[in-house]
C-alpha cells in the first residue's frame, strides 16, 4: 500500500499519537477481512474522522484502537507504545470512549455516571463529583441536570453527558464512534459545534467515525475514507477529500453535492453585503410604513430576522405569524457555502447576513457569490495549471 | 378440641383464637419460625450453588444449554418423593429433607440470575467495557444492578415455592406450619387442619409483601418503571427546534 510513505512525508516532525501499521482484522473463516493491512497515523491534538459505508470496518479500526477489538496482525502504537503490551482495562481507561447510543449507565445518576472513569482510577467520590458537576457545565449542561437518571434525559442531552464522561479522567486520546448519529439534525448539528468548540480548548486527540460525509468533513482535520471490505481509500485534509478524491470510489461516496460542499473551505469574507429595509415589531404592525423595493425584512427588538414581508400584500402583512418563513442565515465570517446557502433559500432571492448576535446586518445575492466562485477557480487554475482553463 | 359448631370456617377461627394454639410446645409462633427457619436454610444453601452459577452463565454465556435444560429436569422431579428418597438413603436428621428442598430452589434461582445477568443491555457492557471496567467490575458494578429486577424476581419464586412446600418436613417430625396438616388430618380436626392451611397461606403472601418491599427499596431510581420527570424540566413544546436541548454556550 502506497498511502502511509504518503502521509509519512506529510506528517509534521511530531511523533503520531496513534499509529498502525500493517494492521488486518479477519473474523473467523470469512475469505474477506473486516480491516484489511492497514497503516495510518494519526495526529497529536487534532480530529481524525474514519468515514466510509457501512461494512467498511471504520468501527472495527477504532476498537482496535482501545483493544476492544484485538488485531489478527499488525501493530498499533499508542503514544509510541504497543498497545497490545497494555492491560486493556488501563489502556481503555486512559482513553476516553463515546458511541453512539450513550451508553451511560442507567442505575447511576448523571454526576455518577461521569464520575465513572476517576472512581475507577481511585479517586475519592466527593472530589470525583466535583469534578463531574464542572464538566456538565463545560458540555453545555444545567447542573441541576447531575442528580437526575439517564432515562430521564432526552437523546441529545444523553450524548453530551457521554462526552463529559469521556472527558472526565482528562484522557488524551478521546473515541468516538457515531456519537451524533441518532439525534435530529438540528441537535447533531448543535453537538458538532460545541465538539468544534471544546476541542479548541481542550486539544484532544480524537478518532471520530462516521458514515456522514458531511460531518467527516464539517469537524475533521484529516479524513481517513474507509472502502468496503476495510480498506483504506483516501487519508487528506476534507478540502482534499471534496477537491480531488483519488478514484470512483472516493468520488461516489463524497457525493452529487461535492461541490456545492466544497464551497463550505472558502471563506465568505469577500461576499458583497447590501443594506436591506428591515421592519421592527412597531413597524410591522402599522400598514402605513411601506415597503420600499419589493421586500422589507421583518425583525424583532433585538434586530434578529423574523421573517420576509412582500411589497405586494404589505397591507395585509402586520404580524410576524402572516410573515412569509425566510431561508437559512449567513452569519459574518462564514464560508461562500452558507452565503450561497442563504441567498438560494430565501423567498426573496436576498441571503440574510447576521452578526455573532444574530441580528441582521443586510443582504447577499446569489449572482454576486457565483462570480466570487468563478474568479477564485480562474485564480486557482492559474495556480495550477498557469493558464485560465 | 372442642368446637362450638360443626362449621369448617367456626372451627378454624376458633382454632386460631384459642389461646392453647399460641401457647406451650408446638405453638402457632414456634411453628411459624420453624418454617421460616427451614426455608431460610434450603433458599440460602441452594443460593451458595445457584448464584454464582447463574453469574457466570448470564456473563459469559457459557454453558446456557447444560445448566438450562439441568434446571429443568431438577423442576420435574416430585418434592415429596425426593423428601423420602434423601431419608430412605441418608437417614432420618434434618439435612435430608432440607437437599430436596435445595434442588426445588435451585430452577428458579438459576434462571433468575442467569435471565437477570443477560437482560442487561449489551451496549450499556459494551460501553462499561470500553471504559476500562475489569470483567468482574462489569459483573457487579453494572450487570448485577442493572439485573437486579429480573433476578430478585427469581429469589422470590423460589422463596415462595419453598415457603409452600417446606411443609412436608412434617412428614418426618421436623415441626414447621406443616404439623398442623398432619395432625388436623390424623386427628379428624377441621380447624386445625384448615387453621394451618390459612397460616401457610399468610406467611406466604406476607413474606411476598417483605420482599416486594425488599426489591423497591433497593432498586435503582433510574431503573423504576415509572420514572418521572420532574414537573418544572418536561419536555417543551417542539418549537423553537433545538433551543429545548438546553444549550447554555
Amino acid at each position: 500500500m502506497s498511502i502511509p510513505d504518503a502521509t509519512e512525508a506529510r506528517q509534521d516532525s511530531a511523533e503520531p499519537m496513534i499509529r498502525f501499521r500493517g494492521v488486518t482484522k479477519s473474523y473467523g473463516d470469512t475469505e474477506s477481512a473486516a480491516v484489511e493491512n492497514l497503516s495510518l497515523d494519526i495526529a497529536r491534538g487534532a480530529i481524525t474522522v474514519f468515514v466510509g459505508p457501512s461494512g467498511c470496518g471504520k468501527t472495527t479500526s477504532l476498537r482496535m484502537i482501545n483493544r476492544m477489538v484485538e488485531p489478527t496482525s499488525g501493530t498499533i502504537h499508542v503514544d509510541g507504545k504497543d498497545a497490545a503490551g497494555i492491560a486493556p482495562s488501563a489502556l481503555r481507561r486512559s482513553m476516553g470512549y463515546v458511541m453512539q447510543s450513550s451508553g451511560l449507565l442507567p442505575h447511576r445518576s448523571v454526576l455518577d455516571n461521569i464520575a465513572t472513569v476517576p472512581r475507577l482510577n481511585g479517586v475519592p467520590r466527593k472530589q470525583a463529583r466535583e469534578r463531574a458537576a464542572e464538566l456538565l457545565d463545560v458540555v453545555g449542561l444545567d447542573p441541576a441536570m447531575g442528580k437526575r437518571y439517564p432515562a430521564q434525559l432526552s437523546g441529545g442531552q444523553q450524548q453530551r453527558v457521554g462526552v463529559a464522561r469521556a472527558l472526565a479522567a482528562d484522557p488524551p486520546v478521546l473515541l468516538m464512534d457515531e456519537p451524533f448519529s441518532a439525534v435530529d439534525p438540528v441537535v447533531r448539528s448543535e453537538l458538532q459545534q460545541e465538539l468544534l468548540r471544546l476541542q479548541r480548548d481542550l486539544a484532544k486527540t480524537i478518532v471520530f467515525v462516521t458514515h456522514d460525509i458531511d460531518e467527516a468533513t464539517i469537524l475533521g482535520d484529516k479524513v481517513a475514507v474507509f472502502a468496503v471490505g476495510g480498506r483504506l481509500a483516501q487519508y487528506d485534509s476534507p478540502e482534499g477529500i471534496l477537491r480531488a478524491p483519488v478514484d470512483d470510489f472516493v468520488a461516489g461516496f463524497v457525493g452529487r453535492d461535492r461541490g456545492f460542499r466544497h464551497l463550505g473551505f472558502q471563506p465568505g469574507a469577500g461576499v458583497p453585503v447590501h443594506p436591506v429595509q428591515t421592519l421592527d415589531p412597531a413597524e410591522l404592525a402599522d400598514p402605513a410604513v411601506p415597503v420600499q423595493g419589493g421586500w422589507a425584512l421583518a425583525v424583532d427588538d433585538g434586530g434578529r430576522p423574523l421573517g420576509w414581508v412582500p411589497a405586494s400584500s404589505r397591507e395585509t402583512v402586520t404580524s410576524p405569524g402572516q410573515l412569509v418563513p425566510g431561508g437559512s442565515l449567513h452569519r459574518r465570517g462564514e464560508s461562500l457555502r452558507s452565503a450561497l446557502d442563504a441567498a438560494l433559500s430565501s423567498p426573496s432571492g436576498l441571503g440574510v447576513v447576521v452578526d455573532d448576535n444574530g441580528a441582521a446586518v443586510g443582504i447577499v445575492r446569489a449572482g454576486e457569490i457565483f462570480e466570487l466562485i468563478e474568479a477564485a477557480r480562474l485564480r486557482r487554475g492559474k495556480a495550477l495549471h498557469g493558464s485560465a482553463v | 378440641m372442642d368446637y362450638s359448631s360443626d362449621n369448617v370456617l367456626v372451627q378454624m377461627f376458633e382454632w386460631l383464637t384459642a389461646e392453647s394454639s399460641w401457647t406451650g410446645t408446638g405453638s402457632i409462633p414456634q411453628r411459624i419460625l420453624e418454617h421460616l427457619g427451614y426455608t431460610a436454610l434450603a433458599v440460602g444453601i441452594a443460593a451458595l450453588i445457584a448464584v454464582p452459577l447463574g453469574l457466570y452463565i448470564g456473563h459469559t454465556g457459557r454453558g446456557r444449554v447444560v445448566v438450562v435444560s439441568g434446571a429443568g429436569i431438577l423442576r420435574a422431579l416430585p418434592t415429596l418423593g425426593l423428601v423420602f428418597l434423601f431419608v430412605l438413603l441418608a437417614g432420618i436428621g434434618l439435612m435430608p429433607p432440607i437437599w430436596a428442598l435445595v434442588l426445588l430452589a435451585i430452577p428458579p434461582l438459576l434462571a433468575g440470575v442467569y435471565a437477570g445477568i443477560s437482560s442487561v443491555d449489551r451496549t450499556v457492557v459494551d460501553a462499561a467495557r470500553a471504559m476500562g471496567m475489569t470483567e468482574l467490575q462489569i459483573l457487579f458494578r453494572v450487570e448485577l444492578p442493572n439485573g437486579f429486577k429480573v433476578l430478585f424476581g427469581g429469589f422470590r419464586a423460589a422463596v415462595l415455592q419453598v415457603l409452600a412446600t417446606v411443609s412436608v418436613v412434617a412428614f418426618i417430625s421436623l415441626g414447621g406450619l406443616g404439623v398442623y396438616l398432619i395432625e388436623g388430618t390424623q386427628l379428624r380436626d377441621n380447624g386445625r387442619l384448615f387453621g394451618g392451611a390459612l397460616l401457610i397461606a399468610l406467611l406466604a403472601l406476607a413474606v411476598d409483601l417483605v420482599l416486594a418491599a425488599v426489591q423497591r427499596l433497593a432498586l435503582s431510581p433510574g431503573l423504576r418503571s415509572r420514572t418521572r420527570k420532574p414537573a418544572n424540566h418536561r419536555r417543551r413544546q417542539p418549537s423553537p427546534a433545538g433551543l429545548a436541548e438546553g444549550t447554555t454556550a
